[in-house]
């Protein structure tokens, strides 16, 4: 079943380059996705087209369909806010906001308008517990945020995105500035999330992304190059590109 | 090493040296004057009479308090029009306006900015005064509310450049995370980005407050100058003369050393004070809460 489908994708930002060219893809639910490639191969891109982040870019050109459950989500009548509500976002730099490390997680929610103290709180630890923080900030939740380590900083932005309980998270490159051991919690919890949740990764290596994926997209200049299930795409790929990024040839 | 350059470096920094050091100099200079002018009132006029209602020179009466109040009240009024509109205006060209929209607006405020504010005295009677007179039914409109409306227009722009700035400094990622999780615009601006500029905003208030304050041109053409002591808010409404405009109007006819010169001198100490502490507050804030931002990160 496939959660998302994209259909003929393509978008151009005002400096004329074509970002995304004629992509077509189904990415299935309670899987992992993950989108690699070389920088500017327009993965960051088609993430924000995915929860309507991209609206605030310099889009010029955008054709073709993304359906969320059969529905299209770029035509102008979806409700965006609602949209990203079910489609939340994992930022390559954990930024976590000017607030307590409860209020960064409530916040979402309470600006969907929840008022109940007791659904908060419980959306606050199961949260945290689902990115394996709780253990290390149960103590603490009234601390500014910023006080977390880096690592602990992304599990709650990742707690943020899953205490809204989305149906899909889209995750770029979110353990780009993280040391292995954070790493590795986090690509933990993605394999326990996987269960709830459709996940789209933009790993951060060829090394994370043959780790991660269920399925996995080779992205090059705007284009999706190659896609298949399972881990295929590094042990025998069909294209020739596939072949030389993987292992390393150019990159 | 080539010996030219070397001296070159030594003469530049020399320069540089004594350019820094004049500065502080002059200020001092400024001080001592100030002090020296100012400081003999305390031997010539009572405690009691300095801190008195009753401003009226020529009688001997150097009561001060009214022209304090009548700073504070023009200058509350200005803040109070001066923050609000100064800070949404900087919150719609940072985060609101169209690109075509800011590229008008930036350079625009600037011009305000520099506006001389003797122009703006010159609208403030022609146009303002009368226009408040009559649609308030006073028997004058020339009142600290014209003084108010007046400074507030004039700090309006530094609080806008400022507070544009610090908002402007903000990541454009909290913005995106924000927006990623169902915020609206507005809720993001809110609760995110105006949060995460805080000090620079809170800078820009100060700055306005400190432009106002120390505004002579303006309030003089528009308030009226009579010394009298603000009552309550209805003072608004009525008269008023700050220190500004009592040292400008007045320093032209004292005889040089009497009482009345130095209790004018004194009102430059005050004012001085008053300017001090505004900006020891603001930074004492502002870095208070950078203190607080290095505790964390470290
Ligand atoms: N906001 C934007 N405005 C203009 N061009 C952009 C913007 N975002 C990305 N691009 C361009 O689109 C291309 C794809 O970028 P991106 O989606 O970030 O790729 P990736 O995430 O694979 O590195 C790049 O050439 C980049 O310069
Ligand atoms: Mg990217």
């Amino acid at each position: 079943m496939n959660k998302i489908s994209i259909e003929n994708l393509t978008l151009h930002y005002s400096d004329g380059t074509e970002s995304l060219r004629n992509i077509t893809m189904g990415i299935p639910a309670n899987q992992i996705t993950v989108l690699f490639g070389p920088a500017g191969g327009g993965k960051s891109s088609l993430l924000r087209i995915l929860n309507r982040l991209n609206d605030l870019a310099d889009v010029t050109y955008l054709n073709g369909r993304v359906l969320l459950d059969e529905e299209d989500i770029l035509s102008p009548k979806i409700d965006v806010i609602n949209l990203r509500r079910r489609v939340g976002m994992v930022f390559a730099r954990p930024v976590v906001l000017p607030m307590s490390i409860r209020q960064n997680l409530t916040y979402g929610l309470e600006v969907a308008g929840m008022k109940d103290r007791y659904r908060l709180d419980e959306a606050v630890e199961r949260s945290l517990q689902q990115a394996a923080l709780w253990n290390e900030v149960q103590d603490r939740l009234d601390d500014p945020a910023i006080a977390l380590s880096g690592g602990q900083q992304q599990r709650l932005c990742l707690a943020r995105v899953l205490a809204l309980e989305p149906e899909v998270i889209l995750l770029d490159e979110p353990t780009s500035g993280l040391d292995p051991i954070s790493t590795g919690k986090v690509e933990e919890s993605l394999q326990e999330l996987k269960k709830t949740y459709t996940i789209v990764l933009v790993p951060h290596s060829v090394q994370q992304a043959a780790r991660t994926a269920d399925f996995a997209a080779f992205f090059l200049q705007g284009e999706l190059i190659e896609y298949a299930a399972n881990k295929i795409l590094f042990t025998n790929p069909e294209n020739q590109k596939t072949e030389d990024y993987v292992e390393g040839r150019f990159g | 090493m080539d010996n030219s350059l070397n001296w070159r470096e030594k003469i530049i920094t020399r320069f540089i040296k004594v350019s820094g050091y004049s500065a502080i100099i002059f200020v001092g200079l400024i001080f001592y004057f100030l002090l020296r002018e100012g400081l003999p009132t305390l031997g010539e006029v009572q405690f009691n009479s300095l801190f008195a209602t009753r401003w009226y020179p020529i009688e001997d009466y150097f009561g001060i308090l009214p022209l304090i109040g009548g700073s504070l009240i023009v200058t509350i009024g200005a803040t109070l029009i001066a923050v609000p509109f100064g800070v949404g205006a900087a919150i719609y060209i940072s985060e609101i306006a169209p690109r075509w929209m800011r590229e008008i607006l930036k350079p625009l405020v600037e011009v305000l900015g520099g506006l001389p504010s003797v122009v703006l005295g010159f609208l403030g009677i022609l146009i303002l005064s009368p226009y408040l007179r009559v649609f308030l039914d006073l028997p004058t409109g020339l009142t600290a509310l014209a003084g108010s409306l007046l400074l507030g227009g004039i700090a309006i722009p530094t609080v806008v450049s400022v507070a544009e700035d610090a908002l402007d400094a903000v990541p454009k990622s909290y913005r995106d995370a924000a927006l990623a999780l169902g915020a609206t615009e507005w809720q993001t601006i809110w609760r995110v980005t105006l949060p995460a500029a805080r000090s620079g905003v809170l800078t820009a208030v100060m700055l306005g407050i400190g432009r106002a304050i120390g505004e002579t041109m303006t309030v003089m053409m528009v308030t009226g100058n009579a010394p009298v002591m603000p009552g309550g808010l209805g003072a608004l409404f009525e008269p008023a003369r700050t220190m500004t405009a009592t040292i400008a109007a007045e320093m032209g006819e004292v005889a040089n050393g009497s009482v009345h010169y130095h209790v004018l001198f004194f009102i430059g100490i005050v004012l001085f004070l008053i300017s001090l502490i505004v900006n020891v507050t603001a930074s004492a804030v502002v870095f208070r809460q950078h203190k607080r931002q290095e505790r964390i990160l470290s």
